[in-house]
């Protein structure tokens, strides 16, 4: 933990997982640096969400070893991997919220479990993450059963920032959501890094979340990392599945960079009515 | 944030009157001790004006900043006017952050909260029977429909609930009805043995087990397997919109998932019956050759006296009714599952609840009707 600033938090070298016959990673190589938006993509079972899984120790590769924050997480004790699980927040793809709680216990339930602060403190700190991620105060007292599917993702969110992690793992954040909604989140993860020095996970299809905020992509293929490297560096990358995963939404997604602009007040709104342009282009 | 175990927790001192020096980690995990002092310090401090001497922050988050909003707030409330001085610029933005909304409080109960409750759950009471009712007349309306026309009745599903609810039964039927069996001839046989009329015990546990025991343990066996496997299937499927699928795919599932498990729970049973019927006379005959030497031979020549075919219809023409009794209250219950997991195990429960409460309801009007009937 002494290192330098560009600490690698993440380091799997060598991981191997196998379902029975079916093997999912072979010989895998992953690195995620202190501070980075790192994302993962890949297509559909190239074992993204068992890397993730593997990571967050829900799950133990069949080969090879994982450092998360300095420790090797292969062969840690019961104590130490609670100590690891108090620093990272993760929120899953369907948000994982307990149902028989509202969102504002919810959010409070790690701290009372990992803290001995006073409710009303918690309840006070459980509000500010609320409101940090954009819910009304008013989405406090429901149940997640009552949360539209943008709410949910947003108190998942909250949740998953409870303890003020140093690592946040976020499982397509912005699956399923109206492009306004998906837009917030992506601003939300970028203003969490900045403002709190977070690393961030995040295992997504969206590109426009992987070209608004992500700063390395990784992408899974061939039971392996195939490519890593900024979204610039992958579009041109030489491997042809990792070109022919981005082409297609490539052009749009290349003119919707250049059009990009610092003021992000307005990037918002334009960003909404580009998508709308391009829904048309489609039909066309 | 490294090594956030070994850090100074957050502390707070007073240096001199109208100074608060902050100082160590105001983080969620430093400032578990440091909470109390904080609204001890706050509530005493009185009206003068008061800087609070951030310079020894070593550490801050969200949680931090609240707790440095709510000294800021008490401090104002008392009518001092604090001061921030000395902290970092990255600090400042996050105590702006923590300066958001504070929770509302938490809505103050009814006046009379135990008369309200009562009332809510009279009238969720009456509504639940009105409910009930109605689900069990378009139940009705679709088995008739069903029974017009055979083919939409779904036979391979029938056929499915039969051997999962009926067949999967058997073993533990026979065991829990041999042992009755078992029971009600040893509490028998030492009363008959008193008055020398050990041959009645082939009376006694006959028609005890015909008429109440086989039905009753056989329905309160199958409301604990079926009727709570029913109302978990159907409830989770409605948690996960799967019913909600199911009608806009034009597929009733009153037809597709009610009708096949009371169909074949009304087939099962009865059968179950006759099985627990002759598993729970055999642990009598044991018991009965054992404690009071009636011979096997002896037991059989006055089974076929004592039992009449009345007493053995009696008994298996109440298996059909409680049959439907534990499907319909199964799957209703399982339809009224709403929001998520723990709803689903709240209405299983209601499910095992209501039909066993229920079986033995429907027992009690049959022995009158019976009595009435001189059966």
């Amino acid at each position: 933990m002494q290192q330098a600033k560009t600490e690698n938090v993440i380091e799997m070298r060598g991981v191997t997982t196998r379902f029975g016959e079916h093997v999912v990673h072979e010989n895998l190589d992953f690195d995620v640096r202190r501070g980075e938006i790192m994302a993962v993509v890949g297509g559909s079972g190239s074992g993204k969400s068992t890397l993730l899984r593997e990571i967050i120790l829900l799950q133990k590769p069949a080969a090879g070893s994982i450092h998360v924050l300095g420790e090797d997480i292969t062969k840690m004790s019961e104590e130490a991997a609670l100590d690891l699980r108090r620093r990272w927040g993760v929120m899953f793809q369907s948000g994982g919220l307990f149902g028989s709680l509202n969102v504002l216990e919810n959010i409070g339930l790690p701290l009372r479990e990992h803290t001995d602060l006073s409710d009303t403190l918690i309840d006070r700190i459980a509000a500010l993450k609320l409101s940090l991620t954009g819910l009304e105060a008013d989405a406090a007292k429901k149940l997640p059963s009552e949360l539209s599917g943008g709410m949910l993702k947003r108190a998942a969110l909250a949740r998953a920032l409870a303890l003020d992690p140093e690592l946040l793992f976020l499982d397509e954040p912005t699956a399923g959501l109206d492009p306004a909604s998906a837009d917030g989140v992506d601003q939300l993860v970028l203003q969490m890094r900045d403002t709190f020095g977070l690393t961030v996970v995040v295992i997504t299809h969206d590109l426009d979340l992987l070209w608004s905020i992500a700063d390395r992509v990784a992408m899974l293929g061939e039971h392996r990392v195939l490519a890593v490297g900024t979204m610039e560096e992958l579009t041109q990358s030489e491997l042809p599945a990792v070109r022919e995963y981005f082409e297609g939404a490539r052009t749009a997604a290349a003119r919707r960079r250049a059009e990009h602009q610092p003021e992000a007040a307005n990037a918002q709104e334009r960003k909404v009515e580009k998508r709308e342009v391009e829904s048309t282009w489609k039909q066309k | 944030m490294a090594g956030w175990k070994t850090q100074p927790a957050a502390t707070i001192a007073q240096p001199e009157p109208g100074t608060f020096a902050l100082s160590g980690n105001w983080t969620v995990y430093g400032i578990g001790r440091v909470e109390k002092r904080v609204d001890a310090l706050a509530s005493t401090h009185g009206t003068q004006a008061v800087v609070v001497d951030g310079a020894g922050v070593a550490a801050l988050d969200t949680a931090g900043s609240c707790l440095v909003q709510q000294l800021l707030a008490q401090l104002r409330k008392f009518g001092a006017n604090p001061e921030l001085r000395g902290w970092k610029q990255d600090f400042l933005d996050l105590l702006e952050l923590g300066e958001r909304p504070a929770p509302q409080p938490a809505a103050k109960p009814p006046r009379f909260a135990r008369l309200d409750a009562l009332g809510h759950g009279m009238v969720a009471g009456g509504l639940q029977l009105f409910e009930g009712l109605s689900f069990v007349g378009d139940v009705v309306l679709t088995l008739g429909r069903g029974l017009a026309q055979p083919s939409r009745l779904r036979f391979r599903p029938i056929l499915y609930n039969i051997q999962s609810g009926g067949t999967g039964a058997l073993p533990i039927v026979g065991l829990l009805a041999f042992l009755l069996g078992v029971v009600v001839a040893y509490q028998g046989a030492d009363q008959l043995r008193r008055y020398g009329a050990s041959i009645f015990i082939v009376d006694l546990v006959g028609i005890s087990m015909v008429r109440e025991f086989a039905p009753l343990v056989t329905a309160i066996i199958v409301a604990g397997r079926s009727g709570a496997a029913y109302a978990a299937q159907i409830g989770a499927m409605k948690t996960s919109e799967e019913i909600d699928a199911m009608r806009t795919l034009g597929i009733s599932p009153l037809e597709m998932l009610t009708l096949p498990k009371l169909l074949a729970l009304v087939i099962a049973m009865p059968l179950l019956t006759v099985f627990a019927d002759v598993t729970g006379i055999l642990g009598g005959m044991v018991m009965a050759s054992t404690s009071l030497g009636v011979s096997f031979a002896d037991f059989f020549d006055r089974l076929g006296l004592a039992v009449s075919p009345t007493s053995f219809m009696v008994g298996i023409a109440k298996a059909p009714v409680f049959a439907a009794i534990i499907a319909l209250t199964g799957c209703f219950q399982g339809f009224r599952a709403e929001g998520g997991a723990d709803s689903v195990g709240r209405q299983t429960t209601r499910s095992v609840v209501q039909a066993i409460f229920l079986v033995i309801v429907a027992d009690a009007l049959f022995s009158i009707l019976f009595s009435m009937l001189n059966l």
